[in-house]
């Protein structure tokens, strides 16, 4: 008797099924204290099959680099560090700032400066900080410059590089105010007028950064919206493109660092 | 003829004189007398709900933030001093209020002196009995300090040079300091507001500092609705 076909057994409902095993399990059961080993990986796995983030972090972070990469490579990570120490001191500042234009201002400067513990510090790290930010933005700007790393694919990072320049200047340029001393005053006249000289707009641009037309009480609290939520915002928005172009594009070789030789490729050998 | 035998075999999304009426362009579920797609109209629709809603709140943000440039200020007089207290030959510094409510960074300083009719011989001048000139240099906004012995304005920042009359005779400034309006109320000298002159002492509503007068500068730099006048 010819063996006839067999059908397949229908499947078991779904609820009489076992479970399968969780990704994080792998099939292998094991006490509470193999579980609260594993804990960190438990969590971290967690995450990652409900973000598939693991696979973006490894992309940012293990990339190949050129042979001769060395120490002027770090500029624009040491940059994004003055920056981010930047907004750190610079959130812990505002929850003692007042944009007071009446001596306020001053005030809680002086008040920051003299009697909150630390503040000396904590306001030096953002003043002397803030400098560094701009040399390191000009080394950086120099490495990628002399390494010829601003060629093509790359044009786009440099131009987004000089945009994150330009904002750092406004951050530089409306800092300065928040003092409101002698110094902090004079340098913001100067620095509006200077606005002023350019033709047809430059007038109506120095009434937008005053409020008005002459220096007035909106000036200060003007300057400091723009130095604390406008730009800090466009520039962390920046850095991540950046970034992102880094990743994607790759580094470039320094500029002595010469090809492999492949002999079998020598015109002159064959 | 290679073109059109193109779009009438492939497709005619590109054929130059395609229908109007979705249902000649053989389009899959077209209704009768239907020139628009639910598909085009659906995404036309979605996108100008959402400029309108992104319009909605960008446009008053920035109207907002830029609406002072349009505003206009209106002026005041700001009593500075006595009769008395002026003379022809010299410059008497008084500080008074420009901008209320912002304290001591709302104030500036002008020099005053008597209308003086051997050396004010410009016509415009004529009606003043006061001569109040800014201290605030034509150049980027500093303040300018009367030097006595040496007859002159100068500038501690970058080096501006003015004569009596608040005229550039050195360094960067682009046109001559600027004055007060002044009147007598009683015996009371007020100040009122600000105006530009340029290098021959023409009159001009308020300018920046930096911003020169002379030939097309009234022009590339214009009088701003913000400026207080007369």
């Amino acid at each position: 008797m010819p063996k006839l076909p067999k059908l397949p057994a229908p499947p078991l409902p779904a609820a009489l099924q076992a479970p399968p095993p969780r990704p994080s399990e792998n099939g292998r059961k094991g006490g509470p204290i193999e579980d609260a080993k594993e804990a960190g990986i438990s969590v971290v796995d967690w995450v990652d099959e409900r973000t598939s983030l693991s696979g973006a972090g490894r992309w940012m972070l293990f990339r190949k680099v050129p042979k001769g990469t060395n120490w002027f490579y770090t500029l624009g990570s040491a940059t994004m560090f003055a920056f981010l120490s930047q907004a750190v001191t610079g959130v812990f500042l505002a929850m003692y700032y007042r944009p007071d234009p009446a001596g306020g201002a001053y005030e809680s400067i002086r008040h920051v400066t003299n009697e909150v513990f630390l503040g000396q510090f904590v306001r030096g790290m953002h003043k002397w900080g803030s400098s560094v930010m701009v040399i390191l933005i000009f080394l950086h700007m120099g490495r990628t410059f002399f390494f010829g790393a601003y060629k093509y694919p790359r044009e786009l990072n440099w131009v987004i590089g000089v945009v994150l320049l330009i904002l750092t200047m406004v951050m530089s340029f409306t800092g300065y105010l928040l003092p409101f001393d002698q110094r902090a005053y004079w340098a913001t006249i100067v620095g509006v007028n200077i606005n002023g000289t350019g033709p047809l707009l430059g007038p109506y641009l120095s009434d937008f950064l005053r409020g008005g037309g002459e220096f007035g009480a909106t000036t200060l609290s003007r300057f400091y919206a723009i130095h604390m939520m406008l730009v800090p915002g466009l520039i962390a928005a920046l850095i991540g493109a950046h970034l992102y172009l880094v990743a994607k594009l790759g580094t470039t070789a320094p500029p002595w660092s010469k090809a492999e030789e492949q002999p079998e490729l020598r015109e002159d050998v064959v | 003829m290679a073109a059109r035998y193109c779009s009438q075999s492939v497709s005619d999304k590109h054929a130059k004189h395609k229908s109007k009426y979705t249902a000649d362009r053989m389009i899959p579920g077209a209704f009768e007398g239907e020139t628009v797609t639910r598909r085009r109209f659906m995404t036309g629709t979605a996108h100008t709900a959402g400029a309108i809603a992104a319009g909605a709140f960008a446009l008053p943000a920035l109207g907002f933030a830029i609406g002072p440039i349009f505003k206009s200020t209106p002026h005041h007089w700001e009593t500075v001093g006595t009769e008395t207290d002026f003379n022809e030959d010299n410059y008497v510094p008084v500080t008074f209020t420009l901008t209320p409510g912002i304290g001591e960074a709302g104030k500036t300083t002008a020099y005053v002196r008597k209308f003086n009719p051997r050396i004010d011989t410009d016509p415009s001048d004529k009606d003043s009995k006061y001569i109040a000139i800014s201290s605030r240099c034509a150049h980027l906004g500093c303040p300018v300090r009367w030097v006595d012995a040496a007859e002159r304005f100068i500038c501690p920042c970058h080096g501006g040079v003015y004569d009596l009359l608040g005229r550039r005779v050195g360094g960067p400034p682009v046109r001559p300091l600027d004055r007060f309006y002044t009147r007598l109320e009683g015996e009371f000298v007020q100040i009122g507001p600000r105006f530009s002159v340029n290098s021959e002492l023409k009159r001009f509503s308020p300018r920046d500092p930096g911003e020169p007068l002379d030939g097309i500068g009234q022009y590339l730099y214009p009088s701003r609705p913000s400026a207080q006048k007369l």
